[in-house]
């Protein structure tokens, strides 16, 4: 290794995990002992400096993207940070997906992931560095070339220019001898006054071939030789097979063979068809397991026991338990429930392997890259560094495809061993329905006094659900004292000020399987808290604008989204007869929503005419995807509001399919006003944060409607007669 | 038995089992995965081609059912429409994750041809058969009204 390679990746390595937090987390995979070019590089003039950012001869820049792109807009929020440091024309930058390695490493969490609406604010300095740092080296090279003081030479739009001499060498005639250079480690990055690509709505790199069809999708993978599977699991989570029959599925043409594996019996074949006809024939005994007595509606009366004792305290100001005993019938209360969700994202689960004596070759789309890696290795047989991960576009995540478990790689290795050739291995829906890695079903007991005035003195929230950590790597790092912080999260650090309150969690034991989904904790807390604020402002007949505003005095970007959305949405005037506006507002992962919802009740259902959505999420790299954003978290929140229950009786789940876990359709679908809010704070989060204030706003706008709380998700007809 | 029929303007002859759905011999057996599969239900028309011009949801079509149609996917859509659907989808960003959008352009191709100008009613009866688990909804709306407007000359 020379000594300028050896340079580079100390670069590498600094740029990846400098400045962030390493928590104490591994899984068994390693960075490469020599990762060798970290890019591979096709063209041979490329210039590479970096992990992040290529320079072709031709001058086309492609900046790697470590970062799932699963239609958050990432890719292209994470190229325009690179090309706004590196100085590059936007119209040369392109972009492919990071293989899996430690370099790429999520600078918080020390593994390669997308999840927590983190990438913009994670990335932004390593990609800052990555960028200024290819634009110095050719800075470097352009003065070598032209025979003139650095100080002389700017930098626009993908070319050097000297200003005196007018003359001006674009980035691809400079890659040959920028490639010769030392790397920096002090490029300085831009002042944000000189930004001219990050801060403006920019058009999405993604969009040209997703329209044509020609994105490729890890279910639209293909090999030489390719074989397909389908898996048959249990009917019951923890159920395992006692035996099977396939003599009718491997009657099927085109049936290779079917065999068993840790999570069921897989049919493989040469067509999705033949493995889907024959996997309907096989005759399996199942052992059900201790599963097969779990019924939803057994967990809620369990769950609405649980909730009227006292749990583990998240939270302690004051002495709220006895200042709501104190008042006896005073003191209000309600208990919220909300069910089991699935993630149900369009492309149903898939992942594809190649595995041979010495090497795992993985297409998939997934938010996990290096718990993949290291659980496949693991299956395999394999060290971590001979497992190889082709991050495919992910047709939709919300968190599924980011699991500890690694479930849908490891069966697929599980199953590639047994195969003798390359396998993608698809889910069906039912299989994705129904293969459990729920948002947990959450009860939640509420308790609260007002004083004389009406303002609330003491709170009490008591929460009952399972943890989504718990038996995972991530369990030490999210489970702190026998408490999750993510089924507390948003309720622990609720932001209005009351000077008595207490948070208190009894985790669950329940055999189905749970995972974080799009606004993880927050996905129920937010729902809960928003929807009692206004149960409490209707018992002190205020506003429940003002009620909120009252408790928010010293939090002022709270108040800014609230107020803002308040006014963009009319709040206080006149509505058509029939239709109400219902508020609500939550910080999380670093940002602050607001929603107004202005609703109606038609035959019996809920109808949503206008959403209106203010946003502070720090500083913004594309405005336009935090709009796309906003208006996605708008229907995926209407979705669950309305229609989304993942229901168990006999341990088996009720749902197969989109008619009875149905989706918000287009006729279905409100106005939307964003509204972003200007500020000069670190960016923060975008694709979870609008989720969570959704569910509340609706729901106090069929409140004020019918004067009947909304306690329970999704809205039942009943509830609003 | 081999069965024939026309794929984007070219005849072929495929040799599979006749209760295969149309969608997995455009995916599998003819290289033209734009077309997705979703839900295997016509629930949601991530699978939606043109089967003689009209809208279809292939993951419930057998392929013996289709010897002899024409059949246009999104790797084939062409002409006036398909180009002002691709531009307008464009020009709004609409994709997302992106994964139902091959099937919402095409249902939109059909919609452009029967109504030249279609209404927010119109969209809604032709495209509430097309989920997007994304919820791109606002921009298919306004996207369908631009490329209308593209198509009957309004484009640039
Ligand atoms: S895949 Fe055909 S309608 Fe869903
Ligand atoms: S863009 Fe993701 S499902 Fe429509």
């Amino acid at each position: 290794m020379t000594g300028q390679s050896m340079h580079r990746r100390e670069l590498l390595r600094g740029l990846a995990f400098g400045g962030g937090l390493l928590l104490a987390v591994r899984f068994g995979a390693t960075a490469s002992a020599d990762p060798g070019p970290l890019v591979a590089s096709p063209e041979d003039a490329a210039f590479a400096p970096n992990a992040f950012v290529r320079i072709a001869g031709d001058g086309r820049v492609t900046v790697i993207i470590n970062k799932a792109e699963m239609g958050q807009g990432v890719s292209t929020a994470l190229a325009m940070i690179v090309a706004e440091d590196l100085d590059a024309d936007w119209k040369q930058v392109g972009f492919e997906f990071a293989p899996a390695d430690l370099v790429y490493a999520h600078p918080g969490f020390g593994i390669q992931m997308t999840g927590g609406s983190t990438s913009v604010a994670g990335m932004t300095p390593s990609l800052q560095k990555a960028g200024a740092t290819a634009r110095a080296m050719l800075v470097a090279a352009a003065a070598q070339k032209l025979g003139v003081p650095l100080l002389e030479l700017t930098t626009e739009s993908g070319s050097v220019v000297h200003a005196a001499s007018k003359r001006r060498l674009g980035y691809g005639e400079l890659v040959a001898d920028a490639a010769k250079l030392a790397v920096p480690t002090d490029a300085p990055v831009k002042d944000r006054k000189d930004y001219r690509i990050v801060g403006r709505s920019t058009k999405r790199l993604d969009t040209p071939d997703k329209v044509r069809g020609k994105a490729q999708f890890g279910i639209d993978v293909t090999l030489p030789g390719m074989v397909i599977a389908l898996v048959a699991r249990a009917p019951v989570f923890g159920g395992k097979v006692r035996s099977f029959r396939a003599e009718k599925a491997k009657a099927i043409a085109g049936v290779r063979d079917v065999v068993q594996i840790s999570s069921g019996v897989a049919v493989i074949a040469d067509r999705f068809w033949a493995a889907k006809r024959a996997r309907d024939l096989l005759e399996i005994d199942w052992d059900l397991g201790a599963g097969a007595s779990t019924s939803s509606e057994k967990l809620r009366a369990e769950y609405a026991a649980l909730a009227q004792k006292p749990g583990m305290v998240g939270r302690r100001d004051g002495d709220a338990p006895s200042v709501v005993e104190a008042a006896g019938s005073k003191a209000i209360e309600a208990l919220y429930e909300l069910p089991y969700l699935a993630h149900a994202p369009m492309e149903t689960l898939n992942c594809t392997v190649r595995l041979t004596a010495d090497a795992c070759e993985i297409w998939t789309g997934t938010q996990f890259q290096t718990v993949d890696q290291g659980a496949a290795a693991a299956v395999a047989g394999l060290k971590s560094e001979q497992v190889k991960i082709h991050t495919t576009f992910l047709g939709g995540g919300f968190g599924r495809r980011a699991n500890p478990k690694a479930d849908f790689v490891v069966e697929a290795v599980e199953v590639a061993k047994l195969a003798h050739a390359p396998v993608k291995v698809i889910w069906t829906r039912d299989d994705d329905l129904r293969g459990g890695y729920y948002r947990p079903m959450w009860t939640s007991r509420m308790r609260a006094t007002l004083d004389a005035r009406g303002r609330v003195e003491a709170w009490v929230h008591t929460i009952v659900g399972q943890s989504f950590m718990a038996g995972t790597p991530f369990e030490a790092a999210f489970v702190k004292n026998g408490i999750d912080s993510l089924s507390i999260e948003g309720s622990e650090d609720t932001p209005y000020a009351i000077p008595n309150v207490q948070v208190e969690l009894h985790t669950t034991n329940v055999v189905v399987p749970t995972l974080w989904w799009r606004s993880v904790g927050h996905s129920h807390t937010a729902f809960v808290i928003e929807s009692f604020v206004d149960e409490l402002a209707a018992r002190a007949k205020a506003d429940p604008l003002e009620f909120r505003r009252e408790m928010l005095k010293d939090k002022p970007r709270h108040r800014a989204v609230l107020e803002r959305a308040a006014k963009e949405s009319g709040w206080g005037t006149p509505l058509p007869a029939g239709r109400a506006r219902g508020i609500a507002q939550h910080f999380s992962f670093g940002s602050y929503v607001a929603i107004v919802m202005d609703a109606s009740i038609e035959r019996g259902r809920p109808r949503v005419h206008r959403a209106t959505v203010a946003i502070d999420c720090g500083r913004v790299v594309n405005p336009d995807t935090v709009v796309a954003q906003m208006q996605s978290a708008v229907g995926f929140g209407l979705t669950t509001a309305l229609y989304s229950a993942i229901t168990l009786k006999d341990g088996r789940v009720d749902q197969s399919n989109f008619h009875d876990y149905p989706m918000l359709r287009i006729h279905e679908m409100p106005t939307v006003d964003v509204h972003i809010l200007e500020s000069n704070e670190p960016s923060s989060g975008v694709g979870e944060p609008g989720v969570p204030p959704i569910a509340p706003a609706l729901g106090n706008a069929l409140f004020a409607l019918t004067k009947k709380p909304i306690r329970r998700l999704p809205i039942r007809s009943e509830d609003l007669a | 038995m081999p069965i024939d029929l026309e794929v984007n303007g070219k005849r072929v002859s495929v040799d599979v089992d006749p209760t295969t759905p149309l969608l997995w011999v455009l995916r599998e057996d003819l290289a033209l995965p734009g077309t997705k599969f979703g839900c295997g239900a016509a629930q949601c028309g991530a699978c939606t081609v043109h089967v003689d011009g009209a809208s279809a949801r292939s993951c419930v079509l057998p392929i013996s059912a289709v010897a002899g149609k024409r059949i246009t996917t999104i790797e084939g859509l062409d002409g006036k429409f398909g180009a002002a659907l691709m531009q307008a989808w464009t020009e709004q960003d609409v994709p997302q994750c992106g994964y139902c959008q091959t099937g919402q352009i095409m249902s939109a191709a059909v919609l452009l041809k029967e109504a030249a100008k279609p209404t927010d009613g119109d969209i809604d009866a032709c495209m509430s058969g097309n989920v997007c688990r994304c919820a791109t909804y606002v921009r298919i709306r306004s996207a369908i009204h631009r490329a209308a407007e593209i198509a009957s000359g309004g484009g640039r």
